[in-house]
């Protein structure tokens, strides 16, 4: 589970930390590539294992249409831009989740039957629930390649740079809006990729990405912005004390850990595990 | 330059005086229960979002946890009118009192963090707090409390049918709520806040105790948005931690004055005005399908007016006045 969280909170990271953006509308990103992959399996029979690259093709093509719609005009506001991006991004998720009413239904949906769903492995006498170790090991394979992407090639560079100063990247030459529409669609394809997994073993409903998207924020702070890899690892560890918390507490009040380990550690460290900014 | 400021808030007070005069006499003319509970949401949003605005608006320091403090006023009340007998009166100011010591408590913590952190931060506090709720048992747990009719009076502020006290009421907490922002503009208090909000740093170097500032603005805020929430616990008699701790009620409280003007005197006012009519009227007229309808159109004007005018609905007042001039 903890990987999951990383990898979500890392697509997150990727839009809220390297570009300086609030994405309020994450949850129903990874909402609606939930949905894209129910509707694969149940009306073409793909596995959410091979619809996972298409779902965050999908997504990764929808960030950036999200980008050039809305977010880019977010940015250019002079005035409480921090603002404008909270609500201009929160009526997206309002109007998504409309959307994801008005055409699925509130109703619960889960994809039944797939090659790995429900089925667990043994290793070395733990038993382990299939879906999660392999989206566990999905999780690793995209962070790692995210990690080359950003550190290693132009791209990466650029994007940092765009953040920096974005006049002094206009000089030369790069151009700040397909560097940030790019941004946003691999940061939105990430958020595919864990929507396809995490749809094996999760219902589907409009409202499912408010539950995740929560501690998707958390998860990107306590690893401190700026950092795609303070949010991986602030993944694996949101993930470890929700299991803990489990076990002390009732169910019900699992995240309040989350919650209070993020507050600790602001506390004692106001810029998050590995921030930057 | 002076004196065109005392002009504005000469005239600013006359404004409003006018307008309150007009909503007192407003249910004279309008006897329709449904368009009078309609008033009641739209003044209680302008009180609560005219109080958020102190903290968040005036002096910088985003909150998107101050459903806590609407949630705590709410469950005071209620608690100790259905544990205790104590009447909603003194529920009121006891959970006044109790928001704003907590919110200094909590700043007392939250406060050394910038930016984002800071926002998180409330978000995360209310979350806990939330949680909770929602689990203790005493206080009705994820139920909820219901608070028992023990007929009108406005001793118990009670009142079955008439929806009229509770307007009034209302009227009374968003006249005050915009009295203190206008008293505190002007004051010692309103320019440290806008210091703060500024530049901390500049602030705090020419002799401004930010941190005290910050907590002053975090008191008067969570105490105001408290007795919010004691008046719609007894307004609505129902209360259940989600609707009234939880994360959405954070943003909705925030929301009016974000598109009406963050950190104006006007901005909450008018963004309440404007959008919980709205509101409620797409929610009845299209939400009826159960199908999400108005929650697009909902969302949809959110996008286009923080898009259209990131200063806020009062900045076409003001540019039309700029060019008059």
């Amino acid at each position: 589970m903890g990987l999951l969280y990383g990898l979500i909170a890392a697509g997150l990271a990727l839009i809220f930390g390297l570009m300086d953006v609030v994405n309020f509308a994450h949850g129903e990103f990874l909402m609606i590539a939930m949905y894209a992959t129910f509707f694969l399996f149940a009306f073409f029979a793909i596995d959410p294992l091979l619809a996972a690259p298409l779902v965050a093709a999908a997504l990764f093509v929808f960030g950036a249409v999200v980008y050039l719609l809305i977010v880019r005009f977010a940015m250019r506001a002079k005035a409480n831009a921090g603002m404008v991006q909270i609500f201009s991004t929160f009526g997206l998720a309002i109007v998504m989740r409309g959307l994801a009413q008005f055409f699925f239904t509130p109703d619960y949906r889960s994809v039944t039957n797939s090659w790995v769903g429900g089925k667990t492995i043994s290793i070395a006498g733990i038993y382990l629930p299939e879906p999660q170790l392999i989206g566990a090991l999905v999780a690793i394979v995209a962070f790692v390649a995210l990690y080359f992407f950003i550190n290693r090639t132009d791209f990466g560079r650029a994007l940092e740079a765009t953040r920096e100063d974005a006049g002094a990247v206009a000089l030369v030459g790069i151009d700040k809006n397909r560097v940030f529409a790019l941004g946003w669609g691999l940061g939105a394809a990430l958020v595919g990729l864990a929507g396809a997994i995490m749809a094996i073993f999760f219902y589907v409903y409009p409202d499912v990405g408010a539950s995740f998207a929560l501690i998707a924020y958390v998860t990107v702070a306590l690893g401190g912005f700026g950092s795609v890899f303070g949010a991986f690892a602030a993944g694996i560890l949101v993930g470890l004390v929700e299991a803990t918390t489990a076990l002390i507490l009732p169910p019900s009040l699992k995240s309040v850990g989350i919650y209070a380990v993020y507050l600790l550690v602001v506390f004692i460290r106001p810029r998050g595990l590995f921030g930057s900014m | 330059m002076d004196t065109q400021f005392a002009q504005r808030r000469r005239r600013d007070l006359i404004v409003a005086l006018c307008l309150a005069v007009i909503a007192a006499l407003a249910p004279l003319f309008v006897k329709d229960v449904y368009v009078q509970n309609i008033m009641v949401l739209t003044l209680m949003y302008a009180a609560l979002s005219q109080s958020w605005n102190i903290l968040s608006g005036y002096c910088g320091q985003i909150s998107l946890g101050h459903a806590l403090y609407f949630g705590l006023g709410a469950y005071t009340t209620a608690l100790l009118f259905t544990k205790f007998g104590v009447l909603p009166w003194f529920g009121m100011l006891a959970g006044g009192a109790i928001s704003a010591v907590i919110a200094m408590a909590l700043g007392y913590l939250c406060f050394r963090l910038r930016g984002h952190y800071f926002v998180i931060a409330t978000i995360v506090i209310a979350e806990i707090a939330l949680l909770l709720f929602q689990n203790w048992d005493w206080a009705g747990a994820a139920l909820g409390i219901d608070i028992p009719m023990r007929g009108d009076s406005w001793l118990k502020f009670q009142f079955a049918r008439s929806k009229l006290p509770y307007l009034y009421f209302a009227l009374t907490l968003a006249c005050i709520a915009w009295l203190v922002t206008w008293w505190l503009e002007d004051s010692k208090w309103g320019y440290w806040w806008r210091a703060v909000k500024d530049n901390p740093d500049a602030a705090e170097s020419l002799g401004v105790v930010v941190f005290n500032s910050k907590m002053g603005a975090a008191a008067v805020s969570a105490f105001l948005v408290a007795i919010g929430g004691s008046f719609y616990a007894q307004f609505v008699s129902y209360i259940d931690p989600e609707s009234v701790m939880g994360f959405q009620f954070s943003l909705l409280m925030a929301l009016p004055a974000v598109l009406g003007g963050i950190g104006t005197l006007w901005g909450p006012a008018l963004g309440a005005v404007i959008l919980i009519p709205l509101t409620e009227l797409t929610r009845s007229y299209v939400g009826g399908s159960g199908r999400g309808v108005d929650l697009i159109v909902y969302g949809a004007l959110i996008v286009a007016i923080s898009l259209a005018l990131p200063k806020g609905l009062v900045s076409v007042f003001s540019w039309r006045r700029g060019a008059a001039r």
